[in-house]
């Protein structure tokens, strides 16, 4: 690092984010701190700018100004998508993205943390610990039986614990999930949300999510965000109680 | 397609270098030591022309390597195979020495006829075998890795690769078509005398340059079982699916292209120049789009990523080729080739060899689903 960057106590800190797409702020002067450990879910009517905050945060977006500092001394906007991947952070897209063609061992295979390098992945021989990670991590999302399993076959909610899966598996300090139970059944949602408490219990997390009574399931500090910026902060009850929000949600 | 991790030597893949080995060295064996009477006698120019097809082998397997692993679509490939055959074509042409037809003991025909008083400097070299050797896979790397490079670093992917590769071989056509580029301009090189020391047209050299194209392709196969049997395999895999997840992982996307990109066009090097002495001429039609174009045709047909499908795509294409423009259909051998390209397209997505092998995993599956039925059903 060629610059002094503020040293914090937050595993994440945001500050004053611009981004613009030909015109149109995506993300205007956001702000936001996330503590180690915590678990935050961020809510924001459509165009918010969430998922353009999760894009500069892993690196598919540059901003057009403001930074992003990991873990007190990592400034995000200077790196691409693998070096921070590298740093500890993992992603979870919006649709499920598993790699349909492998099997569910496979995904997970790839996932874990190891040697990204191309000569390292060409030489590559299972170690026994990489070997008890992969079952450990089968059992936490629930899918022992389905391991040798094409991921392309599997159910969506299934797909979308095995890219949960996949994230942990690369042991990430901190995880992005966008909308993790888009499109689940209701039993699913609820098996999401303990998965979700349990990662909680080792790592950061911070949940996009459109669906508020998840949300309110989840029981943590809630960010909305509303045309690029943060507009309140503060418990379930809290937010949903603020006039600003309401008038945000439900038009004026 | 495949489906999940292959292992280094299936079942398929031992019976097809078998094939290989098999015909490496019964074909020429039944050319030199049956007599030309006898019935089982493989006549010379079959030789040739097979070993033609063993190197459009080797390039098919170059480009499945890439396309259907990686999904990297190359409509320049042909690029690579005539880089790698011109490699091999100066060294034949230096070989040639006063048995030209001005007799220059260094220059070849077409520069003294262009009156040329030296030679270039990057014919420097070439009458050297091993140098010429190091060239043919040298020379066609370097062109992929100076273009990979620039195209993967700035993500060029899908469609927008696929035309600028096709920009790629068109730009080196009109290059090599210039006589002042030194490479024989239209005509290119040939009339071909020795390769280290053996006559090019001697059917004992055919059958040895037929054996050592079949080397090639059976060494290329185990090159290509051994990437994508690798942990590197199972990342080209997930890059062809979902590239940016790839990404997102670690993975430095760029590089892992980037290495077997440049892989593959060192296999369509050598491809090219084992094609050159057995057919006597390299000159720059061998850049022409179309003929890049054909070749992916040839893998589509014969199944992409599938690896002894491209193969099989090649010798029946080529195969089709031959039969098709030797007769009085010759003028429709292009709607011969659309329509196949059509037709699998539409019926065989998989080509000829996925879907054998499609069947066959249908096969499989059910006798497992039958044996461990709680288990292997879907949990909708």
């Amino acid at each position: 690092m060629d610059r002094e960057l503020k040293t914090t106590p937050a595993l994440l800190y945001i500050d004053g984010l611009t981004v613009s797409f030909d015109g149109f702020r995506a993300l205007n002067g956001l702000s936001l701190a996330v503590e180690p450990g915590e678990m935050r879910a961020i809510i924001g009517p459509n165009g918010a700018g969430k998922t353009t905050m999760m894009d500069v945060v892993t690196g598919k977006t540059r901003p057009d100004a403001g930074e992003v500092v990991f873990d007190g001394r990592h400034e995000l906007t200077r790196l691409d998508e693998a070096e921070i991947a590298e740093l500890g952070i993992g992603r979870k897209f919006q649709k499920p993205t598993v790699f349909e063609t492998h099997t569910v061992e496979d995904n997970l295979r790839l996932a874990l943390k190891s040697d990204r390098r191309p000569r390292a992945t060409l030489f590559w021989r299972e170690s026994a610990h990489e070997r008890e990670c992969l079952d450990g991590l089968l059992h936490t999302i629930r899918l022992v039986p389905l391991r040798e399993r094409i991921a392309g076959s599997l159910s969506h909610g299934q797909k979308q614990w095995l890219e949960i899966g996949m994230l942990l598996a690369q042991e990430p300090k901190l995880l992005l999930v966008d909308e993790p139970v888009a499109g689940m059944t209701d039993a699913e949602t609820r098996q999401t949300v303990d998965l979700l408490r349990e990662i909680n219990r080792d790592r950061t997390v911070i949940v996009v999510e459109h669906d508020m009574a998840f949300v309110r399931e989840l029981g943590v500090k809630v960010t909305v965000l509303h045309e690029g910026a943060v507009l309140a902060e503060g418990s379930i009850d809290q937010v949903s109680h603020n006039e600003r929000v309401v008038e945000v949600y439900l038009g004026r | 397609m495949t489906g999940s991790r292959a292992r280094m030597l299936d079942r398929g893949a031992t019976v097809f270098l078998l094939l290989v080995a098999a015909a490496g060295i019964l074909v020429p064996a039944l050319n030199l030591l049956l007599a030309p009477s006898s019935a089982w006698h493989v006549p010379t120019y079959l030789v040739a022309l097979w070993g033609k097809y063993a190197c459009y082998a080797l390039l098919a397997l170059s480009i499945d390597l890439i396309w259907g692993y990686c999904g990297i679509l190359s409509l320049g490939h042909g690029a690579f195979f005539a880089v790698g055959g011109y490699a091999m074509g100066m060294y034949l042409m230096r070989q040639i020495g006063t048995r030209g037809v001005y007799a220059h003991p260094i220059l070849p025909d077409f520069m003294v006829f262009l009156n040329w008083k030296e030679l270039p400097v990057y014919w420097y070299g070439f009458q050297q075998f091993p140098y010429a050797a190091l060239m043919v896979v040298l020379a066609p790397g370097l062109l992929a890795l100076v273009f990979g490079w620039f195209a993967f670093r700035s993500r060029v992917t899908g469609v927008y690769f696929s035309i600028i590769t096709q920009a790629m071989t068109f730009a080196l056509m009109l290059g090599f078509f210039r006589n002042n580029f030194g490479f024989g301009g239209n005509n290119g090189l040939t009339d071909f005398k020795d390769i280290l020391g053996f006559n090019v047209q001697a059917a004992p050299t055919r059958a040895a340059l037929f054996s050592i194209s079949c080397l090639a392709l059976a060494l290329g196969f185990i090159i290509c079982r051994a990437v994508i049997s690798s942990k590197y395999g199972m990342v080209l895999v997930a890059i062809r699916d979902a590239e940016a997840r790839t990404r997102f992982l670690g993975y430095r996307v760029e590089s892992y292209k980037l290495f077997v990109f440049v892989l593959s066009a060192c296999m369509a090097g050598v491809a090219g120049a084992l094609y050159v002495p057995q057919v006597g001429i390299i000159n720059p039609s061998e850049f022409a789009p179309a003929n890049s174009i054909e070749m992916v045709i040839w893998v589509a047909v014969g199944g992409r990523g599938t690896l002894t499908g491209a193969v099989v795509g090649a010798l029946v294409v080529n195969y089709a080729k031959t039969v098709f423009t030797t007769g009085a259909l010759a003028p429709y051998w292009l709607f011969v080739l659309g329509g196949l390209f059509i037709a699998v397209t539409l019926l065989l997505p998989r080509g000829i060899v996925g879907t054998i092998a499609q069947w066959f995993a249908r096969g499989r599956e059910a006798l497992a689903r039958g044996a461990a039925e709680p288990l292997a059903r879907p949990a909708e």
